[in-house]
Order: structure tokens, then C-alpha cells, then sequence
């Protein structure tokens, strides 16, 4: 297929798993304003956030304070932010629309309803919507395209390349979701074993839908050890770094299979699943969760770039 | 408009009869209730927008993404109106071919004194890049839009050609499908000939056309502009119906003999290009050497035969409005025969007996410019009030050149939805006649309507709507 069709598919799973994530940090946030904090008050992780997403400076240029309003704007409506639900959808929506031909009629379809409704959304009195509304209309909306996705689309290399789109950027997400918490599954620090930690790891496992996958996966009490273990090395787990690393390989294996021959970024992504499949939490953990998740992150980056370059800017092996 | 309702070729009704074509149609109108009708004209609308089409039109605000209005009074033409068009079309089509071949070739037309050199030769659209050139199969305008417009029963008038890349095709076909979606009884209860054969027809005639260096099955691309060209949607909508890949420039590029395509598994050589991007712009290294939208060296590898250009470099100069006054001419000259369609009469400014006379009758003609499109830098006359017409008389006067001028015709009308029921609405037609191995046409064309009261403007950007046009089977 003509590489900037690929490239196009690819950037359009991207944004959507974007979007995403997006509304998952501003779910967590939310909740966790809304508890108390130990020094009084209420507990404020929107600079966390923020950082995540490393988008803090130009926040705190753009509007000064960080309160719940204007973060709730800043990452849901605001078209400064790239990494806003609204640019995402839209970026998501324009990739979808130059190769409308090559997605099934249903997931154009409810690509480009999720970017009319979200015009409708703009057009709402702010004070009018519940945070909760736009992070579930995003997820709603997020699922509906990766269903139609996964109901319609032929299994060509068109749907390899979403696929690996959308694998990518997850487990380049969901580093980043450890990241921010990270401090929290130390098991070093004091506090841990307190109460308000318990609460800091069930947010961080409901941040990615995870606290029914977590319970049916591991029996007795919460521990960080098990909480890295499922984000990061469950194979069961559809957003951990695993799952999302032996998806790529996968659509990556059909690629090679597709064209008959095979490129640096199989060889690559395999090195990846079979350096995660020997690590043990406890190597994480001697290793330091952050120092892994920032090496994780640099290796992740750097097969998105081999892929880019063997498949999606058309130079010619 | 100064001609009375009396005048108007009414294309339903005589005096107080239908005619025979709509008789089936006048009676679905009657019998339908208008609750009916709104909700398949937003049903339909909504199809419009969820399939996506629409054209854009940017620096006005708003969303950029409008539909054509698209009215569900179809129009229709008999086996017998349709027989005198399309044997008139393809002779237009012919004829403008060789022209072209013979205006980059021998130039027969112009030593044998039939056309003046200077119109040609001083021309924009003339391509020096092109002398000497001939293309595959002698064609140049692969593509032919002939506009037409009806004055009676057996009167029509070909407004102008269209020989670079005529849009509004997909428009033809799918309001055909929304139509057969809409209302599929009507189509039971009247027996009208297909046009979705187009697309077929367009492949063959694009794989006909490929150069002899090409010895396997040609590889068909589209070359587009890009999302933001307002016909983007007709581009993606003919490359997936074709199964062809719709390219950008930044795609392709030049190596060796040939031009290829940068695909997943990479190069992959390119034969057939349907360009929808001006001469100006398909090779920077030719033409404008700003065009970021063509591909350097494209000229070079055409001129040595490695690939096809459709519409060839150079074929505007056969549609020029100044040329236009002498197609009936060339169809004498190059096929021997008489015209079967008119051209409209057209008086020329840059001849001084013709510009005194468009000065002296401004009220009652219709000016357009030597090289404009889109409706865009004219004037009608008779709906213009006195300051634009000394405006206009200025214009013409310091640079007559760049216009003509033609009598405002009484074009025919085609009841339409409005909001009382149906009323009289002009029309204009633009058929496609698609010139390769062989000359093709699909019966039917765009029928594009005036939606405003007696207005003759039918262009989309100036509030013109399209219809489904029935051809009656035999």
C-alpha cells in the first residue's frame, strides 16, 4: 500500500488511543481531588499530571492556576494542547478522512460521529458538563472506533499498521501512567502500607480499567510488587507493557509475512518481548521502576521510528 | 431575466400537459405526501454527510465542509433527445482531440487559415512543453465535460468544453444511488438507463492510454492535490471505485525513465497518472518552480514516453473560451461533418465591430471572461443595474481581449422542490465523454439547477443544486 495511506492509518490508531489516555488522566485526576489531603484540604495531583503528558509549562503560561476548570479545559477542549481529546479526535478524524477509502463505511462512520459530537460537546455551557460525562463520552467513543476496527476491517497490512499504531502508543502510555505514580509502588518510602496509598494504587489500577483484572489475577492484599507485575509484565493484561509489545510483534510478524520478507523493526520488537519476557519484578524494582520505564520508553520511541522509516516514509530499502 | 415565463422551455409541462417522460414522475409527485418528502430529503442529506459529500469552501468561517443542495425532483429525457447528445458529444469530443494533436503536431488548422495562430499560439493554456509531443493514442483530453443548455424541444446549445479535468462526475453517480435508495419504485415504474458503468469505462479508458513501454497490466494512479482541494472527495470517490491509489505528489518521484510510487513494500512504478492538479503545478522543475504539489521531473519522463499524463499538458488550450467560437469549425475540418450540437453565438471582444456591438447591447448579453470558470468575473445583463454595467463597459474597453459576450438565453426549467411544492427551476447539463482506445459515454450526465427564482447561475459556489438525470431506456 502507498506509505502515507500506512502512515496515515497508523497516526489515526495513534490519536485515538490518545484521546484515550488523555480522559483516563483527567478521570484519575478528578477523582483524586476529591480526596482528602494529609496536610489538610484536598490532595491536588494535576501537576503530576501535567507532567505526564508533558505539556505543565505550557499549561501553567496559558492559564496560571491550576484548578479543576481550567485543567478540565485545558484537557478535553483546548486545541493548544496536542494532546487535548478535542485535537486528538481531530487530528484522529483528519488522518481518517485523507484515507477514508481504505476504513470500513462503520469506522469512518463513528470516527467522524465521535468528531461531530464533539463539536456539539464545545458548544455546551462548561458549567453544564460533569467531568464524568466527557471522560466517558471520550472512552465511549475510543471503544466504538477500535470495535468497528476489530469487527470490519480486512486483515490486511492496513489493519497491521493501525494495529501497530495503537499498540505503541499504548505501551508508551501506560508508562507514563506508571511514571507519574511511580513514587507510590516504591516499596522503600514510609507511608507505604498506609491507608492513602492503598487508595493512590486502587487509582492508579482504575486509571487503566484494571481493578477487576486485578483481583481476578492475583489473590491476597494489594502490593506494589503485584501492581507493577500487572501493568508491566501480564501477559493477560491488555494494556500492560507486554501485551502491548507482543501485539506489536505481532502485526509487525503479519507485515513480514504479507511482503514476504522481514526489516529491522520485526528484529527489533522481538528483542523487546524477549528482554520483557526473561525480567522479573524484582529485576524492575533492583533496576528502579523509573529508571526502567524511561528505558522502556527510549526503546518503545525508537521502533516507532524504525517502523516509521522502513514502512511509512516510502524510502526504498 | 428579461425573457417572459412564456418564452422558458418548461421541461415537464406543455402549456397545460405533461409530457409523456414525466408523466410517471408527475403522478409520484402528487401522490406523495410533503411529510414524506422532507424526511427523505433529510435522510438523504444526512447520507450526504455521513458518506462525506461534500466540498469545501474555506476564509468564510463556519465549517468548511458544505453539501451541495442536492433536489430529489429527478430530470429526464427521452431515448430520442438522448440519441441527438450523445452522437454530438462524442463528435465534439473527436473533434477537440485532433485539434489539440494537430495544434502540437503539423498545426494544419492554422496554416489552412482556419483558426487564427495568435489565439493558439499567444494562448496561456498553449504548453510549449508539449510541441512536438504526441500521446498515446493521439489523445490529449481524456476527459471531456461538454456543458449543455436547452432553449425548446429540440434546441441545445453547448455552453462551453471542459478538456482539462472536469469535476462533478461523482455528484452524477451518487445522486443516482440516492436516488435508487431514496425511491426504488420509481425505478421499477420507469425503465432508466444505468450510469454506474462509468467508473469501468474510465479504468479501461485510463489502461488504454498506457505507454508502449508499459508491458504488463498498467498501474493506475489518481494525483491529487490533497485534502484540502474542495473536489477531494470526487478524487477518493473515483480511486476507490476504480481500485486505484489516490497519490499526492509527495508519493512519487522520478528514477531513471520512469516515475514511481512510494508504497510499504517500496518503489512501485507508475504508467497511467489522472491528474486533477493544473499543467502549472505537475512538475516544478517545468512550470511554476513553487508547486509543491507535482512531482520534478514528471515532464521528462512523459516527453520520453515512460508515463501518461490525463488530461495531457497542454490540452486546456482546446476549451479556451476564445477557441470555443471555433469548435463547429474544426469539426468540419479534421471529421468532415457537419455539427450536430450548436455552439452558442458568440460575439468576441478582441474583434472591433463585435466589441462596439457587446458595448452598445450590455443590458441584454451575458460577458464572461476569455479564462474564467466557476461563474466567477461575469455579467448577465439583464439582471445587472446601470452602475455595474458602466463598471463592466470600463473593463471590457481597456482590455477586450479578455472577454466575450453571448445572448442571454432563455435556458429551459425543471420542476424543483420548493417549499410550497415544485416550481420551474433553470437547469444546465454536463455530460462525460471519456476518449481512449475508444470514445465512451454513460447516458446521463450532472444536471445542475438555478435553486434561486429565475436565476441563471448554476454554479455550486453561487447557490446551484444538482439533480438526477434519467435517460429513458429504449
Amino acid at each position: 500500500m502507498l506509505s502515507r495511506t500506512a502512515d496515515h492509518l497508523y497516526w489515526l490508531a495513534r490519536y485515538m488511543e490518545r484521546a484515550e489516555t488523555t480522559a483516563r488522566l483527567l478521570e484519575v485526576g478528578a477523582r483524586t481531588a476529591l480526596l482528602p489531603a494529609p496536610s489538610g484540604g484536598y490532595r491536588n495531583e494535576w501537576e503530576a499530571v501535567l507532567q505526564s503528558k508533558g505539556t505543565l509549562d505550557q499549561f501553567k503560561e496559558k492559564y496560571g492556576e491550576t484548578n479543576q476548570r481550567n485543567i478540565e479545559t485545558w484537557l478535553f477542549f483546548d486545541a493548544e494542547n496536542p494532546s487535548s481529546v478535542l485535537s486528538c479526535i481531530n487530528a484522529a478524524r483528519e488522518n481518517a478522512r485523507v484515507v477514508r477509502t481504505a476504513l470500513t463505511v462503520p469506522v469512518w462512520d463513528a470516527i467522524n460521529t465521535g468528531y461531530q459530537e464533539l463539536r456539539q460537546l464545545q458548544r455546551v455551557e462548561r458549567s453544564k458538563l460533569m467531568t464524568s460525562e466527557l471522560t466517558e463520552w471520550t472512552l465511549r467513543t475510543c471503544h466504538l472506533v477500535s470495535g468497528c476496527q476489530s469487527a470490519t476491517q480486512l486483515r490486511n497490512d492496513g489493519y497491521a499498521f493501525m494495529g501497530i499504531g495503537t499498540s505503541l502508543e499504548r505501551a508508551d502510555n501506560t508508562a507514563r501512567l506508571i511514571d507519574v505514580k511511580y513514587y507510590v509502588l516504591l516499596p522503600s518510602l514510609s507511608y507505604v502500607g498506609s491507608g492513602l496509598d492503598q487508595t493512590q494504587w486502587a487509582l492508579l489500577l482504575q486509571s487503566m480499567t484494571a481493578q477487576r483484572a486485578f483481583n481476578w489475577s492475583y489473590s491476597g492484599e494489594i502490593t506494589a510488587q503485584k501492581i507493577a507485575h500487572l501493568l508491566i509484565l501480564n501477559r493477560k493484561f491488555p494494556r500492560s507493557l507486554m501485551s502491548c509489545v507482543k501485539w506489536t510483534c505481532d502485526h509487525l510478524d503479519d507485515i513480514a509475512q504479507n511482503y514476504s520478507t522481514g526489516t529491522q523493526a520485526q528484529e527489533m520488537a522481538h528483542q523487546l518481548l524477549e528482554d520483557l519476557s526473561r525480567a522479573t519484578v524484582d529485576d524492575i524494582f533492583d533496576e528502579g521502576l523509573h529508571e526502567f520505564l524511561a528505558r522502556f520508553l527510549a526503546r518503545n520511541a525508537g521502533l516507532a521510528n524504525t517502523v516509521q522509516d522502513v514502512y511509512l516514509r516510502g524510502i526504498p530499502a | 431575466m428579461s425573457a417572459n415565463q412564456a418564452q422558458i422551455f418548461n421541461e415537464m409541462m406543455n402549456g397545460g400537459d405533461v409530457r409523456a417522460a414525466y408523466a410517471n414522475l408527475e403522478k409520484w409527485y402528487r401522490s406523495m405526501p410533503p411529510e414524506l418528502r422532507n424526511l427523505r430529503q433529510s435522510e438523504a442529506e444526512a447520507l450526504f454527510r455521513r458518506i462525506g459529500i461534500t466540498f469545501a469552501v474555506y476564509g468564510e468561517g463556519e465549517d468548511p465542509e458544505r453539501l451541495i443542495p442536492f433536489d430529489m425532483f429527478p430530470r429526464v429525457m427521452t431515448a430520442e433527445e438522448w440519441r441527438k447528445l450523445d452522437k454530438g458529444i462524442r463528435q465534439r469530443a473527436a473533434a477537440l482531440n485532433a485539434f489539440l494533436c494537430d495544434v502540437y503536431g503539423r498545426r494544419e488548422i492554422i496554416r489552412a487559415g482556419r483558426i487564427p495562430e495568435h489565439l493558439v499560439t499567444n494562448n496561456e493554456a498553449y504548453e510549449k512543453a508539449a510541441i512536438g509531443f504526441m500521446p498515446p493514442r493521439g489523445v490529449f483530453s481524456h476527459i471531456v465535460g461538454v456543458d449543455l443548455v436547452r432553449t425548446g424541444p429540440d434546441q441545445f446549445y453547448v455552453l462551453e468544453d471542459n478538456c482539462r479535468t472536469p469535476s462533478g462526475v461523482s455528484y452524477m453517480l451518487q445522486n443516482r444511488e440516492i436516488m435508487m435508495r431514496m425511491y426504488p419504485q420509481l425505478f421499477m415504474e420507469n425503465r432508466i438507463a444505468p450510469v454506474d458503468g462509468y467508473a469501468n469505462a474510465l479504468k479501461s479508458t485510463l489502461a488504454s492510454v498506457a505507454p508502449k513501454k508499459c508491458m504488463s497490466e498498467p498501474n493506475i494512479v489518481i494525483l491529487t492535490p490533497g485534502q484540502f482541494n474542495s473536489a477531494y472527495y470526487e478524487h477518493s470517490f473515483l480511486a476507490d471505485l476504480m481500485g486505484v491509489e489516490l497519490v499526492e505528489g509527495q508519493d512519487l518521484f522520478v528514477e531513471g525513465d520512469f516515475v514511481w510510487m512510494k508504497t510499504t513494500e517500496g518503489p512501485k512504478k507508475v504508467d497511467v497518472i489522472y491528474r486533477r492538479i493544473d499543467d502549472s503545478f505537475l512538475d516544478p522543475l517545468c512550470f511554476r518552480p513553487d508547486s509543491m504539489l507535482g512531482v520534478p521531473g514528471l515532464m521528462n519522463v512523459y516527453r520520453s514516453g515512460g508515463v501518461t499524463i490525463c488530461s495531457a499538458p497542454g490540452a486546456g488550450v482546446a476549451d479556451d473560451k476564445a477557441i470555443y467560437t471555433y469548435v463547429p469549425e474544426m469539426i468540419r475540418f479534421y471529421l468532415g461533418e457537419e455539427p450536430v450540437l450548436e455552439n452558442v453565438p458568440t460575439w468576441q471582444c478582441a474583434k472591433t465591430d463585435d466589441c462596439k456591438y457587446v458595448l452598445e447591447n450590455l443590458h441584454e448579453l451575458v460577458v464572461k471572461e476569455v479564462h474564467g470558470s466557476g461563474g466567477y468575473g461575469m455579467l448577465v445583463g439583464p439582471k445587472a443595474d446601470k452602475s455595474s454595467i458602466e463598471a463592466f463597459a470600463h473593463k471590457i474597453r481597456s482590455n477586450p481581449e479578455n472577454y466575450i459576450a453571448q445572448p442571454t438565453l432563455a435556458l429551459s426549467a425543471v420542476p424543483t422542490f420548493v417549499e410550497e411544492g415544485i416550481a420551474p427551476r433553470h437547469v444546465d447539463l454536463r455530460p462525460y465523454c471519456l476518449v481512449g482506445e475508444k470514445i465512451e459515454l454513460v447516458p446521463g450526465g450532472l444536471t445542475r439547477v438555478a435553486l434561486t427564482e429565475g436565476s441563471l447561475v448554476v454554479n455550486s459556489s453561487q447557490g446551484g443544486g444538482v439533480k438526477d438525470t434519467w435517460v429513458l431506456a429504449e
